[in-house]
C-alpha cells in the first residue's frame, strides 16, 4: 500500500471570466519531496498553486478535487481558510522586496504570524521569532528584530519571508518562484536552505519557477506545463534524459548555444583607461559630507570592431554604471576614448551628434519603448534626428528593412508597443538601434526579463546581426549561460571592481579567482555545446 | 468627410475618440455645449437691438454691420439710427421691411416701453423678464455665457502652456533647477490674488483683459505640481534614458517623450482649470471688482438676483445658466479623461487591448 500524498490536486480547472487558464491539472506532493511545477510565463503556474489554496479574486471558478493532508479543501468557509494558510501551508513569494510591510519591523511581522496561529504575544513571540530566524540563517537575529525591510538586502528578505513561511510548522510550503529576483549565488544559499528546511521537518515542498537548472539540481519530481495544460511528469532525472512530450523537448533545448563568430579587426574601437565613477553621498546637517561612494573603481578595457565584451556581475557590483559611464550618461572620470574621439572631453553639442555611432537596448522591454508613439515613430526617431536629410518615404522604407532585419512581422509599424510581447518589444529596442547604424551597442541586460526560449532566439539574432554588420556589442549579464553563447571575452565585476578580465572561455573554465567559480558553479552550467 | 479625417489620425487618437464616443454622457454634454457655444459666438445673429436685414424705400440696408446715421431714417440727428425708436420704426415700416433678431434686444439695450417697473417677470416679450435696469436677461445671459467661454477658454490655454513650460523644466532638469524653481513658486503663490484685484480695480478700469493677465499670472501654479511630478517620474524611465542615448537635445526629449506620457495626469486637471475660470470671473462680477459696469456678465446677474428677492426669476435663470454650464463641462472633462487614460484605450478597442499571439 503506497503512502497517502500530502497534497493532491485531482483534474484542476481554473477559468476566469469564463476563459480556462488552467485545464485538467492533477499532481501529488509527498512528505519530504518537493515537486517543481515548471513553465514559462503565462503557464498557469502561479495561477494553480494559488487556486488551489482559495487565493484567487472572486472572478474565477475552480472545478476538481483538492486534498491537503486528506481533508477536502473545496466548500472550506474562509475561517476555515484562515486556519490552513499560513499554519499548514506556507508561502513564500518572487519579490521580496514588496511582499514584506514596509511600516512593521521584522520582529513585529514574524510576530504576528505567531500570534494568529499560535497565540503567542509578547516575551514568548519575541523569543520563537529569533529562534526562527536564527533557524534561517541569519546572522545577530536578536538584532534583526528591530530592523526594518528597507535596511535588509533581498536576500535577507527572503530569509524572513521563509522564517515567516515555517514558523507554524506547515505541512506544505508553496514557493512561488522564490528565489527569480536574487543574485545567483544568493539562488544556491536560499534553495539549499529550503531543502534542509523540508528533510528537518518533513514538509512538502511545491517549487513553482522557470529555470530549469534550478528544478534539476533542487527537485525530485517535475511537472511540465504549457499554456494551462500539464504537458508532462515524473522523476526529475527521467524527466531530463527523456523527455516525452514535445514542449519538454524544446524547453530543454532552448539553453542559449553556439558561440559567436570570431574577430576579424585588431583595431581598437572603443578603449577606455582609467574610468571610475563616483556617485556624491548627502551632506548631512553641520558635518563635513562624507566621502563619495565609489560605484566603479578605475578600470581599463578595449572592444575591438565585431568583438563583443560580456560584462558579468550581481546586482550592485557596477556593470549598469559601467554601461551608462561609457555612454557618458552618468559623470564619470577617465579617459574614453571612441575610434580616435576622446568622448570625455566633447562637448554637449559634439557629444549628441556621436551618439549616431553608439547605441543602447535596455533590459526591461516594457520601460523601454514610450507607451505613446507607434513602432515606426520609436524606430525612426533617432534616424530622423541625426539625419533631417531623409525624405519620408526613404524613413519608412529603412524602418520596414530593419523590421525585416530582426524578424519582426510586416506590418507592425503602426501598432503600439504594449500589442506586443516581451520577446518582441526586445526585437524592436534592437531595430532601434540598428538602423542607426551604429558601430557598438550596449546591451544592458537585453534578455534577463525574457523567457528561456525567447532568449535563445534573442541572442541568435544579435549574433546574427553581428556577422553581418560586424557591430561590437558591451553584452552586460549576470547570466552566464547567455553571455557564453554571446561573448568573446569576458569582465567579472564585484563591488565596483575588476575581478578577473580574460577570453569568455577560459574564465569560464578556469576561473582564476574564487568569486568568478562561485559564479560558475552557481549558474550550473552544462558542457560547452560546440 | 469624418471618415477621412479620422483616417489620417494616428490610432491611439482614434482609439481615444472611439473610448470617448462609447461614453454617452459625455458625447451628449459635449455636442450641448457646442452647440450653446456656437450659439452664443454668434450672439449678435440671435440677439441685437439692430435688425439683421432691412429695405426702405426700395435700397437694401445691413444694420447688423453698418451704422446708419438717424437723418437716413428721416431723422433731424447725424447720431446712429436707433431702430426701437417707435418714431423711426414707423417711418421705416411705411415704406419696406425690418427683418429682427428671435431676441430683438442686446445686453445692453434699455427697453423703455415696459408695462411692469424693471425688474419685469418673464413675458411674451421679454422671455425670461428683465433686469432691474430693464434689459432684457436672455440678451444678456446670451451675451454672458460666450464672455464666460471664452474668458475661461483664453484663461486655461494659458495657463496650460505656462504651467507646463514652468513644471516641465522643472521636473525634467531636477536638481538645483528643480529647487530653486520650487521655492521661487511657493513665494509667487503666497500672493492675494484678490487682492491685487481690489488694488488694481482702484487703480485703472478693469477690462477683459486686465482680469485675464492679472488671473494668468497665478492659475498656473496648481498645474506646475502636477506636472513636474509627472516629469520627475518619467526622466528616469528607460525609455527616456534610450532617447537620451539616441543623441536626442532636451527639448525634444521632453516634447516627444515625456509630455505625452504626462499630460494625462494635465489633462484630468483642464476641467477643473476651466470652470475653475468660469467660477472666478463670475464670482468677481459678483463682488463687483470684475469687468466694467454694463457687461454682459453672469456674475452681475447674480447679485442682480440677490439684490432682487422679489423677482426670482433673477437668480433661477443665473442660477441654472451657471450650473448647466458647469456640469456640461465636468461631464465632458470627465469624458476627456477617461479617453487619455490608457488603461480604458486597452480594454475599449476590444482587440486592441489583446495581445497578438507570441510569435517569437
Amino acid at each position: 500500500m503506497t503512502e497517502q500524498p500530502l497534497f493532491q490536486l485531482d483534474q484542476l480547472h481554473i477559468a476566469f471570466d469564463g476563459t480556462a487558464v488552467v485545464e485538467d491539472l492533477s499532481l501529488e506532493v509527498h512528505h519530504g519531496e518537493t515537486l517543481a511545477l515548471v513553465g514559462e510565463s503565462g503557464s498557469g503556474k502561479s495561477v494553480s498553486a494559488l487556486g488551489a489554496m482559495g487565493l484567487l479574486p472572486a472572478n474565477a471558478a475552480i472545478r476538481g478535487s483538492r486534498r491537503l493532508a486528506g481533508q477536502q479543501l473545496e466548500g472550506l468557509t474562509q475561517r476555515d481558510w484562515q486556519r490552513i494558510r499560513g499554519s499548514r501551508v506556507g508561502f513564500i513569494f518572487q519579490e521580496p522586496m514588496t511582499s514584506l510591510n514596509p511600516l512593521h519591523n521584522i520582529g513585529k511581522q514574524i510576530g504576528e504570524v505567531l500570534r494568529l496561529h499560535q497565540g503567542l504575544t509578547g516575551q514568548s513571540a519575541r523569543k520563537r521569532a529569533r529562534e526562527l530566524l536564527e533557524r534561517v540563517q541569519l546572522p545577530r537575529a536578536a538584532e534583526l528584530l528591530d530592523t526594518w525591510p528597507h535596511q535588509l538586502s533581498g536576500g535577507q528578505r527572503q530569509r524572513v519571508m521563509i522564517a515567516m513561511a515555517i514558523a507554524n510548522h506547515p505541512r506544505l510550503l508553496i514557493a512561488d518562484e522564490p528565489t527569480t529576483a536574487l543574485d545567483v549565488t544568493v539562488q544556491q544559499e536560499i534553495l539549499s536552505l529550503l531543502a534542509e528546511l523540508r528533510d528537518e521537518q518533513g514538509m512538502g515542498m511545491l517549487f513553482i519557477t522557470h529555470d530549469l537548472n534550478l528544478v534539476r539540481h533542487h527537485a525530485d519530481r517535475v511537472c511540465v506545463m504549457h499554456q494551462g495544460r500539464m504537458q508532462e511528469s515524473g522523476e526529475v532525472r527521467d524527466v531530463f534524459t527523456q523527455p516525452r512530450s514535445d514542449y519538454t523537448r524544446a524547453l530543454l533545448d532552448a539553453e542559449p548555444s553556439g558561440r559567436p563568430a570570431p574577430v576579424a579587426s585588431s583595431r581598437l574601437l572603443l578603449q577606455a583607461t582609467g574610468l571610475s565613477v563616483d556617485f556624491q553621498r548627502p551632506k548631512k546637517l553641520f558635518q563635513r559630507r562624507p566621502p563619495p561612494f565609489a560605484a566603479l573603481q578605475p578600470l581599463d578595457l578595449q572592444v575591438s570592431p565585431g568583438e563583443t565584451l560580456g560584462i558579468v556581475g550581481e546586482s550592485g557590483s557596477g556593470k549598469s554604471t559601467l554601461a551608462q559611464a561609457l555612454l557618458r550618461l552618468v559623470p564619470s572620470q577617465g579617459e574614453i576614448d571612441f575610434d580616435g574621439v576622446r568622448l570625455d572631453q566633447l562637448g554637449q553639442r559634439d557629444m549628441r551628434r556621436q551618439r549616431r555611432r553608439f547605441q543602447v537596448v535596455f533590459q526591461d522591454p516594457f520601460g523601454s519603448l514610450s507607451p505613446r508613439m507607434p513602432v515606426a515613430d520609436i524606430i525612426s526617431e533617432g534616424l530622423r534626428f541625426h539625419h533631417p536629410e531623409l525624405s519620408p518615404a526613404t524613413v519608412s522604407q529603412r524602418v520596414a528593412a530593419t523590421l525585416q532585419e530582426v524578424g519582426l512581422p510586416e506590418g507592425c509599424a503602426a501598432r503600439y508597443p504594449h500589442e506586443f510581447s516581451g520577446g518582441q518589444r526586445q526585437r524592436i529596442a534592437v531595430a532601434r538601434a540598428i538602423i542607426m547604424e551604429p558601430e557598438l551597442i550596449v546591451l544592458d541586460e537585453p534578455t534577463s526579463a525574457l523567457d528561456r526560449s525567447v532568449q535563445a532566439q534573442l541572442v541568435t539574432l544579435l549574433r546574427e546581426l553581428q556577422r553581418k554588420r560586424g557591430i561590437s556589442y558591451l553584452f552586460i549579464s549576470h547570466d552566464l549561460a547567455v553571455v557564453r553563447a554571446m561573448a568573446h571575452r569576458l569582465l567579472v565585476l564585484k563591488d565596483g571592481v575588476v575581478v578577473e578580465h580574460g577570453y569568455c572561455r577560459d574564465v569560464l573554465e578556469s576561473p582564476a579567482s574564487d568569486y568568478t567559480s562561485a559564479l560558475v558553479n552557481a549558474a550550473g552550467l552544462t558542457a560547452s555545446s560546440e | 468627410m469624418l471618415d477621412v479625417m479620422r483616417s489620417r489620425l494616428s490610432p491611439i487618437s482614434r482609439r481615444r475618440l472611439a473610448v470617448f464616443h462609447h461614453n454617452r454622457r459625455a458625447r451628449v454634454s459635449l455636442w450641448v455645449f457646442l452647440a450653446l457655444f456656437v450659439i452664443s459666438l454668434g450672439a449678435e445673429l440671435v440677439a441685437n437691438d439692430k435688425p439683421l436685414l432691412m429695405q426702405y424705400q426700395g435700397d437694401w440696408y445691413v444694420p447688423l454691420v453698418v451704422d446708419y446715421p438717424d437723418t437716413e431714417f428721416g431723422g433731424f440727428l447725424p447720431t446712429p439710427a436707433d431702430y426701437r425708436d417707435p418714431h423711426t420704426r414707423n417711418t421705416i415700416e411705411a415704406e419696406g421691411w425690418m427683418l429682427w433678431p428671435p431676441v430683438p434686444y442686446s445686453y445692453n439695450t434699455l427697453d423703455m416701453g415696459l408695462e411692469h417697473p424693471a425688474p419685469s417677470p418673464p413675458s411674451a416679450e421679454h422671455w425670461l423678464g428683465t433686469d432691474d435696469q430693464g434689459r432684457d436677461v436672455l440678451a444678456r445671459v446670451i451675451y454672458g455665457f460666450r464672455l464666460s467661454v471664452v474668458f475661461a477658454l483664453i484663461l486655461t490655454i494659458g495657463s496650460l502652456v505656462l504651467g507646463v513650460l514652468i513644471g516641465g523644466v522643472q521636473g525634467y532638469f531636477g536638481g538645483k533647477v528643480d529647487l530653486i524653481g520650487q521655492r521661487l513658486t511657493e513665494i509667487w503663490s503666497g500672493l492675494p490674488v484678490l487682492f491685487l484685484l481690489i488694488i488694481l480695480a482702484s487703480m485703472v478700469e478693469p477690462n477683459l483683459w486686465w482680469l485675464l493677465g492679472i488671473m494668468l499670472l497665478f492659475s498656473w501654479l496648481g498645474l506646475v505640481d502636477v506636472v513636474r511630478a509627472e516629469f520627475l517620474r518619467a526622466r528616469n524611465l528607460e525609455y527616456v534614458r534610450a532617447a537620451r542615448a539616441m543623441g536626442l537635445p532636451s527639448h525634444l526629449i521632453m516634447w516627444r517623450h515625456v509630455l505625452p506620457n504626462a499630460m494625462v495626469a494635465t489633462l484630468t486637471f483642464i476641467p477643473f482649470l476651466f470652470t475653475g475660470g468660469i467660477t472666478t470671473l463670475t464670482a468677481l462680477d459678483f463682488l463687483g471688482f470684475g469687468l466694467p459696469p454694463g457687461s454682459p456678465s453672469l456674475g452681475e446677474l447674480v447679485a442682480q438676483g440677490k439684490n432682487n428677492l422679489q423677482a426670482p426669476w433673477l437668480g433661477i435663470v443665473a442660477f441654472m445658466t451657471l450650473s448647466i454650464m458647469l456640469s456640461l463641462l465636468v461631464f465632458i472633462g470627465e469624458g476627456l479623461r477617461d479617453a487619455f487614460d490608457p488603461r480604458h484605450i486597452q480594454h475599449a478597442g476590444g482587440q486592441a487591448g489583446t495581445r497578438t499571439p507570441d510569435d517569437d
